[in-house]
C-alpha cells in the first residue's frame, strides 16, 4: 500500500516536475526580441521558404498559428527534425497532414539546434501577427536625386539664352547684308562685280560652297565612323538575347509568384564555378505531382523516361537541350561561389529582375567593362570572414574609405584571366 | 660588381665548352631565326587575304552561334560540374606500380597525382605515371573487341568463338603471357581460368627482368624473391649500374628515400654518400657523389673486388678475380665503416653477380636495417627461363593456345621476332591488349582491356601492401576488363570483377565491424596495409662458384661493348605513343622525339657534334641485325662503348611512337639463364648520312652569366662558418669599398604584398632531375607539344625546363683539366621556371601591358592581351618565357605530336580551368593560379584565412624527392618561411616586396642583377672529401 502510494507519488511529482519544466518552457517559448525575428527569417528563407509561406499554402501547408494549432512545440521540433519518425510512430496528427499534402515526405533537418528552430517560430509568430502582405505597395521612391552639378532648369535657362543670341545675331547680320548692299548699290560698280553684289542667294549656291561641302562631309564621316566603333563595339555582346527554349519555363511563376529560392534550383551556385542548370531529377522533385497534365511538363517526364508507376526514372532517359544564354568567352574566368557565396551578392546584380522574365534574357552587358567598373565600385564583403581579417586591417590602417574589390587586387588580370 | 671567387665552370654541352661559334650565335638570340619567312608575297596576295578578311569580319558580325548548355537528367550527388573530384586509385603497369590520386573534371581523369597515405610510394609520381593520364585518351586505343578480320566484332561473338577453340584444344598447352602481375585479384582469377582448362599455364616475363636476382636470393636464401630496401636509412650507397633512381626495380620508392638522406640543413650536416660505378651517363650515376667508368662487362669483376676489399675487412676468405677501379677502395672503406647502415646494388640480371652483392650485403650486415627480405616485393616475377621455353615451344609447334595479357612480346622480347614467326603454329591466339601493338595485330582475338583509370583491379606491390584501383571514368569504349573476359571464358557465373575485387578483399583481408564502411574507407584511402612480422635470413650463398661463373662468363674481348638501357622518358616503351613522354627531353642527353647510340668523347673524335649536328652509325653485333642510328656525344660515359636505350622503334603503337628510332630488344642477350643488357664485340662504323638531333640542351642559355647554379661540399657545409662562394655585391657611389648586397639597391621604392606574397624553394641537393614536374606542369596547364621540328627551331613550349649542367673541378684556364673533365664530369640539375621577379624586367617592355604583377607577387601573363612582339622574352634573363609560333591547337599539322589540342578524345584531357592559347602570344609559368585561386576560394568560402600547403603546385605535387616547396613568404609559420628561415629586409614593412633568407644555402639565381626573384634555390652539397 505504501509502496503503491509512494509509486503514485512519485508518479505525480515526476508529472509535476515534467509539467512544471514543460510550462516552463512553454513560458519561455517563442521569443519575440527582434534579434530572433532576423535570425529567424534568414533561417527560414535558407531551410523553409522553398515548400513553406506563412499565409499561402505551397508545396507544405501555410505556417501562420503552427505554434497554435500542432499539438506542442516538442511535436515541432520533432517533426522538424525527423518527420518520418514522427509519421511512422503512427502520430495522428502528422499522418493526417502528411495524407492532405499527398504524402510528401518533408525533408529531414537534423541540423537545427533547438534555439534555431524557436527562432524560426519566433519569425513566423511576427509575421502571422502582421498579418498578410497588402497587395498593393507604394510604389519605390525615385527619381529624386538626379546627378549632381548645375541643375537642369539653370542649364535650359542658359541654353534659351544661348539660342536667342543666336537669333539676334542671325537678324543683325541679315540688316548688316542689306546695308552694305544699298551702300554698295549706290556706288558706281564695274558690271562684275554688281553681279557678285546681286548674286543669287540660293540653295544650289550654298550647296556648291565649299565651306558647305566640308562640314556635311565631315559631319557624316564622323557620324559613320562612330557608328562603325560602336558596331565593333557591339560584336559578341549578347545583350537582352532572349532565345526560346526548349520548355517553357517560366522563371516569373517559380522564382516570381512561388518565391521558390534561387539556389534550390541552381545548386551549384554557393559551390563552384557554374550555377548550374538544373538537371531534370530537380524538376521532377516537384513535378512528379504538380502540374503533370501540362504538355511543357510531359516534356520533363519525357526526357526523364518518367515511369510514373514505379516513380522513378526510365531507361530511355534524354538530357534536355537548353539554350545557353549568359557566355563568357573562353579566356574568361568566372566563379559564381566566389560572388553569390563569399560576396553576398544578390543574383538580380547581375541577372536582373529574373524574377519578373517569363523568358529569360541576358540582362546585363557581360563585357570586361563592366566586370571591372563593379569591381571599382563595390565593397568587399568582410563580415564575419576571417580570410580577410588581416587585408582589412591593414587597409584600414592607411584608408578611411571602405575596401573596395579594386583594393585587393580585383583588377588584376590573373584573377579573371589564366 | 665584383665576382666572387667560384673556381667551378658549368656547361650545357661541349658546345659551350668549347665556346663554339654556333653555340654563340644562337645564346645571343632567343629564338633561332627559323626557316626564312617567304618574303615574295605579291599584290594578287594581299588581295586574297584583304578579301578574306573582310568575308571574315562580316561573318564574325553575323549572330554568335547558338550554344546549347546540357544539364545531366538524374545528376548523380557530389557530382557538380566545374569542381573537381578525387579518387585513390592505383598505376601499374606491368610490374610498374604507384598509389595515385586522380583528379577528374565533369567525369574526365586530367590529372594524376601521389598518394600520400601510401607507405610504398608516400605520394611520389615519376613522368610516366603522370604521363599516364594521357594514354587513356589514345587515339590508337580499340573501339572493339576485334574477331579474325571482323575489327567492329559484338563481345558475344568473341566469347562464343574463344571458348569454342578453348574446348577443341581441351588439354593442351595453353600459355597466359603477361608481364609481372602485382594484382592478387587478377591471380585468383587466372587460378580459377586453369581450374577449369588444365593446360593452361601462366606465364610472366619482364621487358627489363630481375630473374637474376629472383634466382641469386633463392640459392642466398632459399626463397625466390626479392626484398624490399630502405634508401633512407642507408649512409653510404654502392651502386654497380643499378639506376634505381630511373629504372631500376622501383624507382619512386627509391627516389623518395634517397632525397631523404640527401637533406641536408643547419640541424643536419650530414648526408649519404653515394658511389656509383656504371658505363652510361645515368639518371642515378648524375646524382652520384663519386662516380666511376666501367665496362659492361667488368660489373662482375667491380662486385668480386669490392667483395675481396670488405672480406679481407671482415676477415673472410677472398674470391678469385676481380678489378679495381677509381674509388673502389674508398668505397669499400667507407662501407666498412658504416656496416650496418650501408647498401650495395647491382643492375645487373646475372644471378652470379646478384649472389656475390647478397654475400657483400651479408657481411655488411645490411640485412635487416637497409634491405628487408621479410618484406619481398612483387614488381619483378618474370621468368626468363621460361619465356624463352616458350618461345622455343611456339616455334616446335607444341603450344595449342595462347593468351597475351596486357603484353607485347614481339616487340619487347629479345626473341620476339620467333615467337611472331612461330605463332602460325598456334591454335588459339587471343590478346587483352587494349591497342593492336607489334602482338596484337598477329593474333585472331582481341579482347580489349580497359585502361588502367577505367577499370577496377588491386595490387599488391609488397608483401601485406595492398592497394585498390577504381575507376575514375565510365570506359569509353566498348572495351572489357580482361579478368572479365577469363572469368567469362572459363564459364564463371559471377563475372562482375569489382564484385570479384570486393568479395576477394572481404575474405581476405575484412576482419570486424561494418564491411561497407570498412571497404568505403579501403576506397578512400587508396591503400590498406597490415603488419609483417620481421624475421632474420641467414646467408647461403655459394659466393666461389658465383665468382667463378662471373670470370668465365665476361671476357669482353675486342670491340665495343654494347649496353641497352631504360631512359628517363619513353622507359621500356609501352607508353611510347604519349606524347608527354617523347617530347619530356632525356634527363641527361636532353634530345626530345629521338633515338640515338650515346658515345663517349674519346669515341666521338671525328665526330662533329656541334649543337646536335650528328651523323647516322651502324652498329654491328655478330649474330644479330646490324641497327643503324644517329650518334649523340655522352660525357661521362666508358670510352669503348655503346649506349642503345630501349623503347623506340615502335611499329604499332600509334601515330605518336611509329617509325622513330628501332627497336634495341633485339641485341638483348642471355647469359647465365637470364637477359643480359650489355654485349661485346660490336663494331661502329659511319653510315655517311647527317642527322640532326632534337635536343634542348643549349636551348635558353644565360649570356656569359656563369653563376647560376651553387654548389658546396659537405665537408665545407659542415663547418660553422660556411658561407656560399659566390655572393656577389655591388660597389656604389660613396666609394669604391662600399659595397652592398644587390637586393638593397633598388630603382622602385617596392611595393607590399598585404595578401600574399607567393614564393618558391628549390633544392637542388634533393632534386635529382627526373623530369615528373616537367610533365606534371605539362598535362596540369595545358602546354603544347610541338614534335620534334619545332624543338629544332628552340621552339619547345614547356614552362618549366631542368636545366642539365656538367661541371668540372679545373681551372678556366686549365685546358688538360677541362678535357679531362668532359670525360666524367660532375653533373647538377636546375629545374628552371618563371621567377616571379618582384621588379619584372618583362613588365616594363609590354607596350600593351600584357604582362604586369599582382598584389600577391605573381608574374601575371594576359594572354588575350599579348600581341606578341616578344620583347618580354627578349628582356627575360632567365629564358623562361614561350612564345606560341603555330596555333598548336585544332590544326591538323599539329594532330601527330599534339593530340591532347587537336583530337575530340584527346581534348577530354585537357584542365578546363586554363586557357589553350592560341597563335600569337608568349606564354609562361603562372605559378599554378588556377590552383592558388582555387585553394583561396575555398578558404573564403569556409571564412577562415588561407592554411599553409593548402596551395601547392602541380610541380610541387609531383615531386617524389620534396625538393620543391611552394608557399606563403608573408606568413612566418609557412613551411617555405621556416625553410629559407624568411625576415623581412625593413622590418617596418613585413609585407614589402623586399625578403631576406636567413638559410645559408639559400640563394637567388643572378641575383646581381636585381630583379628580386621569388624564387630561391638551395645550393647543392655534395658528399666529397674536400
Amino acid at each position: 500500500m505504501i509502496k503503491v502510494s509512494l509509486y503514485s507519488l512519485h508518479k505525480s511529482i515526476s508529472i509535476l516536475v515534467l509539467f512544471f519544466t514543460f510550462s516552463l518552457t512553454f513560458a519561455q517559448q517563442i521569443p519575440t526580441e527582434p534579434e530572433a525575428i532576423a535570425d529567424g527569417e534568414s533561417l527560414f528563407n535558407a531551410n523553409c521558404k522553398t515548400c513553406h509561406r506563412v499565409h499561402q499554402k505551397l508545396v507544405g501547408p501555410a505556417l501562420a498559428n503552427v505554434y497554435d494549432r500542432a499539438p506542442s512545440i516538442d511535436w515541432l521540433k520533432a517533426f522538424i527534425r525527423n518527420s518520418a519518425a514522427v509519421i511512422a510512430s503512427g502520430d495522428e496528427y502528422a499522418v493526417n497532414i502528411y495524407n492532405e499534402y499527398n504524402k510528401t515526405q518533408m525533408t529531414a533537418f537534423t541540423g537545427l539546434k533547438d534555439d534555431q528552430i524557436m527562432n524560426i517560430l519566433a519569425y513566423i509568430k511576427a509575421e502571422t501577427e502582421k498579418g498578410p502582405p497588402v497587395a498593393a505597395t507604394t510604389a519605390a521612391a525615385g527619381g529624386d536625386g538626379s546627378g549632381s552639378g548645375v541643375p537642369s532648369e539653370y542649364l535650359n535657362i542658359i541654353l534659351i539664352g544661348m539660342l536667342l543670341i543666336l537669333v539676334l545675331l542671325v537678324i543683325i547680320l541679315i540688316f548688316l547684308v542689306s546695308a552694305l548692299k544699298r551702300f554698295l548699290d549706290q556706288k558706281e560698280l564695274s558690271e562684275e562685280d554688281k553681279e557678285v553684289v546681286h548674286s543669287p542667294f540660293t540653295l544650289s549656291t550654298i550647296s556648291r560652297s565649299p565651306g558647305f561641302i566640308f562640314i556635311v562631309i565631315f559631319i557624316v564621316g564622323s557620324l559613320g565612323f562612330k557608328a562603325v566603333i560602336n558596331g565593333l563595339y557591339s560584336i559578341g555582346i549578347q545583350q537582352d538575347y532572349q532565345p526560346k527554349q526548349p520548355i517553357a519555363f517560366s522563371h516569373k511563376l517559380h522564382a516570381g509568384a512561388y518565391e521558390i529560392d534561387c539556389k534550390y534550383c541552381h545548386t551549384g551556385v554557393l559551390k563552384g564555378k557554374s550555377a548550374t542548370i538544373p538537371s531534370v531529377n530537380i524538376c521532377m522533385n516537384c513535378h512528379r505531382s504538380v502540374k503533370t497534365e501540362s504538355p511543357q511538363i510531359q516534356k520533363i517526364w519525357a526526357a526523364a523516361d518518367w515511369q510514373p508507376e514505379t516513380l522513378s526514372f526510365g531507361p530511355n532517359q534524354k538530357p534536355i537541350e537548353w539554350v545557353r544564354i549568359h557566355n563568357l568567352p573562353d579566356l574568361a574566368y568566372f566563379n559564381h561561389a566566389q560572388h553569390v557565396n563569399v560576396a553576398n551578392i544578390e543574383c538580380q546584380t547581375c541577372h536582373g529582375p529574373i524574377e519578373e522574365m517569363e523568358v529569360v534574357k541576358q540582362y546585363s552587358l557581360l563585357t570586361m567593362g563592366w566586370c571591372i567598373d563593379c569591381h571599382r565600385k563595390t565593397d568587399v564583403n568582410t563580415r564575419g570572414n576571417a580570410y580577410y581579417d588581416k587585408l582589412v586591417e591593414l587597409h584600414s590602417a592607411s584608408n578611411k574609405q571602405p575596401m573596395k574589390v579594386e583594393d585587393i587586387g580585383g583588377l588584376e588580370c590573373a584573377k579573371c584571366h589564366y | 660588381m665584383e665576382k666572387e671567387s667560384t673556381k667551378k665552370i658549368y656547361w650545357k654541352g661541349l658546345e659551350q665548352l668549347t665556346n663554339d661559334t654556333e653555340f654563340v650565335k644562337h645564346a645571343h638570340q632567343e629564338f633561332a631565326p627559323g626557316p626564312e619567312e617567304d618574303l615574295g608575297h605579291s599584290r594578287r596576295d594581299f588581295l586574297k587575304m584583304m578579301g578574306f578578311g573582310v568575308a571574315a569580319v562580316s561573318l564574325a558580325a553575323c549572330e554568335a552561334p547558338i550554344r546549347k548548355a546540357i544539364p545531366y537528367v538524374d545528376k548523380p550527388t557530389d557530382t557538380d560540374p566545374s569542381i573537381a573530384n578525387y579518387y585513390a586509385s592505383t598505376y601499374t603497369n606491368g610490374g610498374d606500380y604507384c598509389s595515385i590520386v586522380v583528379k577528374t573534371r565533369e567525369g574526365r581523369p586530367i590529372k594524376i597525382e601521389g598518394n600520400s597515405l601510401s607507405s610504398v610510394t608516400k605520394g611520389g609520381t615519376s613522368a610516366q605515371v603522370e604521363a599516364s593520364v594521357l594514354s587513356l585518351y589514345d587515339n590508337a586505343r580499340l573501339r572493339f573487341p576485334r574477331v579474325t578480320e571482323n575489327k567492329k566484332a559484338t563481345w558475344e561473338d568473341l566469347d562464343k568463338a574463344v571458348i569454342e577453340k578453348l574446348n577443341a584444344i581441351g588439354d593442351g598447352k595453353i600459355i597466359i603471357v603477361s608481364n609481372t602481375i602485382v594484382s592478387p585479384s587478377t591471380k585468383a582469377v587466372i587460378e580459377k581460368f586453369k581450374a577449369k582448362y588444365p593446360g593452361a599455364e601462366l606465364l610472366q616475363y619482364d621487358q627489363t627482368s630481375h630473374y637474376g636476382m629472383l634466382k641469386a636470393n633463392e640459392e642466398s636464401f632459399g626463397k625466390a624473391m626479392i626484398p624490399s630496401y630502405d634508401l633512407s636509412k642507408a649512409k653510404v650507397i654502392v651502386s654497380v649500374a643499378a639506376d634505381f633512381l630511373n629504372s631500376w626495380l622501383a624507382p619512386i620508392e627509391f627516389t623518395k628515400q634517397y632525397a631523404q638522406t640527401r637533406e641536408v640543413g643547419e640541424d643536419k650536416k650530414e648526408m649519404s654518400r653515394h658511389y656509383q660505378f656504371e658505363t652510361g651517363m645515368s639518371l642515378t650515376g648524375a646524382n652520384a657523389d663519386y662516380r666511376s667508368q666501367i665496362k659492361p662487362s667488368e660489373e662482375g669483376a667491380v662486385i668480386v673486388q669490392l667483395y675481396n676489399l670488405i672480406a679481407a675487412k671482415a676477415g673472410r676468405s677472398t674470391l678469385s678475380g676481380g678489378t679495381d677501379k677509381k674509388y673502389l677502395a674508398q668505397a669499400a672503406d667507407d662501407l666498412w665503416k658504416s656496416r650496418g647502415n650501408a647498401l650495395v646494388v647491382a643492375g645487373s640480371n646475372d644471378k652470379a653477380i646478384q649472389v656475390v652483392v647478397n654475400g657483400i650485403n651479408d657481411m655488411l650486415g645490411n640485412y635487416g636495417s637497409t634491405i628487408l627480405p621479410h618484406l619481398p616485393v612483387n614488381y619483378r616475377q618474370g621468368n626468363d627461363e621460361a619465356m624463352t621455353q616458350f618461345i622455343k615451344d611456339v616455334s616446335a609447334g607444341s603450344v595449342s593456345g595462347v593468351i597475351f595479357y596486357n603484353c607485347n612480346p614481339v616487340y619487347d622480347h629479345p626473341k620476339g621476332a620467333d615467337l611472331a614467326a612461330g605463332l602460325s603454329k598456334v591454335q588459339l591466339k587471343v590478346a587483352t591488349s587494349y591497342k593492336e601493338d607489334e602482338t596484337a595485330s598477329l593474333v585472331d582475338f582481341i579482347a580489349p582491356d580497359h585502361h588502367y583509370l577505367e577499370a577496377w583491379n588491386d595490387a599488391e606491390p609488397k608483401k601485406n601492401h595492398y592497394s585498390v584501383a577504381q575507376p575514375a571514368i565510365t570506359p569509353i569504349f566498348k572495351s572489357r576488363a580482361a579478368q572479365e573476359s577469363f572469368l567469362i571464358w572459363a564459364g564463371e557465373t559471377n563475372v562482375d570483377y569489382f564484385e570479384v575485387v570486393k568479395n576477394n578483399w572481404k575474405n581476405w583481408f575484412y576482419k570486424s565491424g561494418n564491411f561497407q564502411t570498412w571497404w568505403d574507407t579501403c576506397l578512400y584511402n587508396g591503400v590498406l596495409e597490415l603488419t609483417v612480422e620481421e624475421s632474420a635470413v641467414s646467408f647461403a650463398g655459394n659466393v666461389d662458384a658465383a665468382a667463378s661463373s662471373i670470370a668465365s662468363n665476361y671476357k669482353g674481348g675486342s670491340g665495343f661493348e654494347v649496353f641497352v638501357y631504360e631512359n628517363g622518358t619513353v622507359g621500356n616503351g609501352s607508353q611510347a605513343n604519349n606524347p608527354l613522354l617523347q617530347e619530356l627531353p632525356d634527363p641527361i642527353t636532353k634530345a626530345v622525339w629521338e633515338h640515338y647510340v650515346t658515345v663517349a668523347p674519346a669515341d666521338a673524335k671525328g665526330i662533329n657534334f656541334k649543337e646536335a649536328k650528328t651523323e647516322y652509325y651502324t652498329i654491328s653485333i655478330p649474330g644479330k641485325e646490324p641497327v643503324k642510328l644517329p650518334v649523340l656525344v655522352q660525357p661521362g660515359q666508358t670510352p669503348g662503348t655503346l649506349g642503345i636505350s630501349l623503347g623506340y622503334g615502335r611499329t604499332k603503337a600509334g601515330k605518336v611512337a611509329d617509325g622513330i628510332g628501332t627497336n634495341a630488344y633485339p641485341l638483348v642477350n642471355i647469359v647465365n639463364g637470364s637477359l643480359s643488357y650489355s654485349v661485346a664485340g660490336a663494331s661502329f662504323e659511319r653510315a655517311g648520312e647527317r642527322y640532326q638531333i632534337a635536343t634542348t640542351q643549349t636551348h635558353q642559355t644565360y649570356m656569359a652569366r656563369q653563376t647560376v647554379v651553387q654548389e658546396t661540399t659537405l665537408s665545407n657545409f659542415s663547418r660553422t662558418d660556411w658561407k656560399r662562394d659566390f655572393q656577389p655585391k655591388i660597389a656604389t657611389w660613396k666609394d669604391p669599398n662600399h659595397k652592398v648586397d644587390p637586393d638593397a639597391l633598388s630603382l622602385w621604392k617596392g611595393h607590399d604584398y598585404n595578401n600574399h606574397h607567393w614564393g618558391m624553394a628549390i633544392d637542388l641537393n634533393t632534386c635529382i632531375g627526373c623530369g615528373a614536374c616537367v610533365v606534371a606542369c605539362n598535362v596540369e596547364n595545358n602546354v603544347s607539344m610541338v614534335g620534334r621540328e619545332e624543338v629544332i627551331n628552340r621552339r619547345e613550349m614547356h614552362w618549366l625546363r631542368i636545366d642539365r649542367y656538367y661541371s668540372s673541378d679545373a681551372a678556366v684556364h686549365d685546358v688538360r683539366g677541362l678535357e679531362e673533365a668532359a670525360e666524367n664530369p660532375e653533373v647538377v640539375f636546375q629545374p628552371m621556371l618563371c621567377q616571379h621577379c618582384n621588379n619584372a624586367p618583362c613588365e616594363t617592355v609590354c607596350p600593351v601591358a600584357a604582362t604586369t604583377h599582382s598584389t600577391e607577387g605573381l608574374n601575371q601573363m594576359t594572354y588575350n592581351r599579348c600581341i606578341g612582339t616578344r620583347y618580354c622574352a627578349n628582356n627575360c634573363p632567365y629564358k623562361v618565357r614561350r612564345f606560341n609560333w603555330f596555333k598548336y591547337h585544332d590544326n591538323s599539322q599539329f594532330e601527330k605530336v599534339n593530340p591532347a589540342m587537336n583530337t575530340d578524345l584527346g581534348k577530354m584531357v585537357l584542365n578546363p580551368d586554363v586557357t589553350v592559347r592560341s597563335r600569337g602570344v608568349m606564354e609562361k609559368c603562372s605559378f599554378c593560379v588556377q590552383r592558388i585561386q582555387n585553394g583561396k576560394l575555398q578558404a573564403k568560402k569556409e571564412r577562415r584565412p588561407l592554411k599553409d600547403g593548402e596551395v601547392i603546385t602541380a610541380c610541387q605535387a609531383s615531386c617524389s624527392t620534396g625538393a620543391i616547396v611552394f608557399g606563403d613568404v608573408n606568413d612566418p609559420e609557412s613551411r617555405i618561411s621556416k625553410l629559407l628561415k624568411i625576415t623581412p629586409r625593413n622590418p617596418e614593412r613585413p609585407n614589402g616586396i623586399d625578403k631576406i633568407a636567413g638559410n645559408p644555402r639559400a640563394y637567388q639565381v643572378l641575383e646581381e642583377v636585381g630583379v628580386k626573384p621569388n624564387i630561391w634555390y638551395l645550393t647543392k652539397v655534395r658528399n666529397k672529401e674536400a
